[in-house]
């Protein structure tokens, strides 16, 4: 237990209330340096627990280090300084500080030591990111943030009272490791699974991020997912269920991608299949798949900047999203269009890149588990991500038929940023052992043998084959294609209104009914009490004496009978 | 940039890249005459197992796609985004 050890992530969000009262140079230096400082300090935390707390009756565990939690803090670190640097010309004095607390949580997630404090850095996350949201400006954007904020607090809820449960059911606030033995368990896994992006809540997902800034995206890819695919690696590693998910969201992303017209919900779709590799990693459970998985989310968060930030860099000098639009670019581009095929190629784990050594950990644990279905389909995936992501990104913005569009490059820092990221990507794929040394299992894996090389290379080559053989059935048309949040976007509202027509409609017919019976009441009232009623007439003196006659006789007949 | 062309631009050396590009499909396949390959599962020994297996999986994700699209396809202003896209 130590308190002189500073929270990285919590450093990130407080220094980033600050940024926005900054200007000029003092500002550009500052952005950057905040997140060299936390890189740092995240390499101060040793392991075990080094922050603790009492609150009631549990011991908290805010800051609490190990290989896991300091590969995912690292590599947050690094995306926010990658994204800082890409994003210095952003004129919203308030994007970046807001991504800034967005990933300053993210961190807070990675080194939380119990569920308490992953559930508070959390919901912090949701609030983060949509406020980059919103400072897209942009009335689409804005109602997009809307319903990523509805999905992401029912998250939230669903999380709370599955740790509610689990803390009640235990006794213990420890996040560690979890069986599905319980509800409240499941609970905890669903709310994590819908960070995750997963079925049938995906469609958040490539609903939100495309709206957000030519900047904001870079941020968004990065942290929502892969910090849910920290905390799946944490709490539910070798969850069989896990397996079928992630292949379901790695296809799923591939067929959807491949619809897509907007050319950063392409990458968004993108990122699903991604997240779906992961997710299968850790359903396999083995050291080797684990490993897998984390390496791959570490690549993936740098390469998948890195093709947002040449597709932000192509928004930012055009101001045009959709690939019908766009060809030819590469003319006017070139710096743009490296790098971007550099991120292509790393997403698609091509020899040589950061991929190449990441995700094949991931397939190899298949095989070595003998799961040949599982291994079947991440080759197929493996190829259809070339096909979305490799080529296709590429092929439509940058070439294709040429457009007549002659944007520069963008400015200096939006280039360096993607030189960056690019020199990570090849760097990782060549020396790759320093991130194998951070991953949180010892590595026995060799990436380059002649055999895998081949056969990855095959692979991939004869997936682009398809793509240009078929090329005339990818052709681009001004469409969407409807996902699951056609059911909160059409069907809810719809059913809503159906309801209020429902309920309208029997609100009036009760009026009616209620109307009818109470002219009625009147018309009987008044047939008895009216001034002529029966009851309320006035009677002759006559008649009175008769009837009290009547009565008194009767009266005598009763007492003697 | 534009009094001259591209060199890509040129038609000539596209039919090139593809000369280029088929033969190095071929050269991928017959490199593993060349190398020991190690497969976990038997039906990995056939003969270009990657190469077949990558083209068929993506031609079959092109199908699938397509018929997805047909089924759930709207046109980009469905949702009335009038921004959406601009």
């Amino acid at each position: 237990m130590n308190e002189w050890v500073l929270h990285p992530g919590l450093v990130l969000i407080v220094g980033a209330l600050a940024l926005p009262w900054l200007r000029g140079s003092l500002r550009s230096t500052a952005l950057l340096a905040l997140p060299l400082l936390v890189l740092t300090l995240v390499w101060q935390v040793p392991d075990g627990a080094v922050w603790q707390l009492h609150f009631m009756d549990y011991t908290l565990t805010p800051l609490k280090g190990d290989k896991l939690s300091r590969l995912f803090a690292t590599v947050f670190a690094l995306m926010a300084f990658g994204g800082a640097l890409f994003a210095l010309r952003q004129r919203n004095r308030f994007e970046v500080p807001a991504a800034f607390v967005y990933a300053g949580s993210a961190i807070g997630v990675a080194l939380a030591g119990d569920l308490v404090t992953v559930f508070v850095f959390w919901e912090l996350m949701a609030v983060g990111s949509t406020v980059v949201l919103w400072c897209s400006g942009t009335q689409a954007s804005y109602a997009a943030s809307l319903r990523y904020l509805m999905v992401h607090l029912l998250g939230g809820v669903l999380l709370f009272a599955g740790v509610a449960g689990h803390i009640a059911q235990s006794g213990s606030v420890d996040f560690a490791r979890m069986t599905l033995d319980s509800p409240s368990n499941g609970l905890i896994l669903i709310g994590f699974l819908v960070n995750a992006a997963a079925p049938p809540l995906s469609a958040w997902l490539p609903d939100a991020y495309p709206e957000a800034s030519w900047s904001g995206t870079v941020f968004l890819s990065a942290f929502t997912t892969k910090a849910a695919v920290y905390v799946l690696m944490r709490g539910f590693p070798g969850t069989e269920l896990l397996i079928w998910v992630g292949l379901f969201m790695a296809l799923y992303g591939i067929l959807y991608a491949l619809l897509e017209n907007d050319m950063r919900r392409i990458l968004s779709y993108s990122i699903v299949n991604q997240v779906g590799f992961m997710i299968c990693g850790i359903g396999i459970g083995t050291e080797m798949a684990l490993n897998g998985a984390a390496a791959h989310a570490f690549t993936h968060i740098i390469y998948k900047g890195l093709l947002l930030m040449s597709a932000g860099s192509v928004l930012y000098m055009t101001d045009r999203r959709k690939c019908s639009e766009f060809g030819g670019l590469f003319h006017s581009m070139p710096v743009t269009t490296l790098c971007g095929c550099i991120g292509a190629l790393a997403i698609s784990a091509f020899p040589l890149t950061s991929g190449f050594v990441s995700k094949s950990m991931i397939a190899q644990a298949a095989a070595d588990q003998h799961l040949l279905a599982v291994w079947l389909l991440l080759a197929a995936g493996s190829a259809g991500v070339f096909l979305h992501a490799g080529i296709k990104f590429p092929w439509f913005v940058f070439f294709q038929k040429d457009s007549g569009l002659r944007p520069a490059d963008p400015p200096a820092s939006m280039r360096w940023a993607m030189i960056f990221f690019a020199l990570l990507c090849v760097a990782l794929g060549i020396w790759y052992e320093p991130l194998y040394a951070l991953l949180p299992y010892s590595v026995d894996y060799r990436p380059y043998t002649g055999s895998h090389v081949v056969t990855q290379l095959q692979l991939l080559l004869f997936a682009g084959l398809a793509f240009f053989a078929m090329l005339r059935y990818m052709q681009r048309t001004l469409t969407i294609t409807l996902d699951t949040d056609w059911l909160w976007r059409r069907l809810l509202p719809a059913l809503a209104r159906g309801c209020g027509v429902v309920i309208a409609t029997s609100m009036a017919a009760l009026h009616r009914f209620g109307l009818r019976l109470g002219r009625r009441l009147w018309s009987w009232v008044l047939r008895y009490h009216g001034p002529q009623g029966s009851i309320a007439r006035t009677w002759a003196t006559g008649s009175m004496a008769l009837w009290v006659l009547v009565l008194l006789l009767g009266y005598l007949v009763l007492y003697y009978v | 940039m534009d009094s001259k062309a591209h060199w890509l631009d040129r038609p000539r050396n596209v039919k090139r890249l593809w000369r280029g590009f088929l033969a190095v499909l071929v050269l991928a396949v017959l490199a593993q005459l060349a190398i020991m390959l190690h497969p976990h599962f038997a039906v990995e020994g056939v003969f270009g197992f990657a190469a077949w297996y990558g083209f068929g999986s993506c031609v079959l994700m092109i199908v699938a796609a397509r018929l997805l699209g047909l089924w759930l396809k709207r046109p980009d202003d469905y949702y009335g985004d009038g921004d959406r896209h601009e």
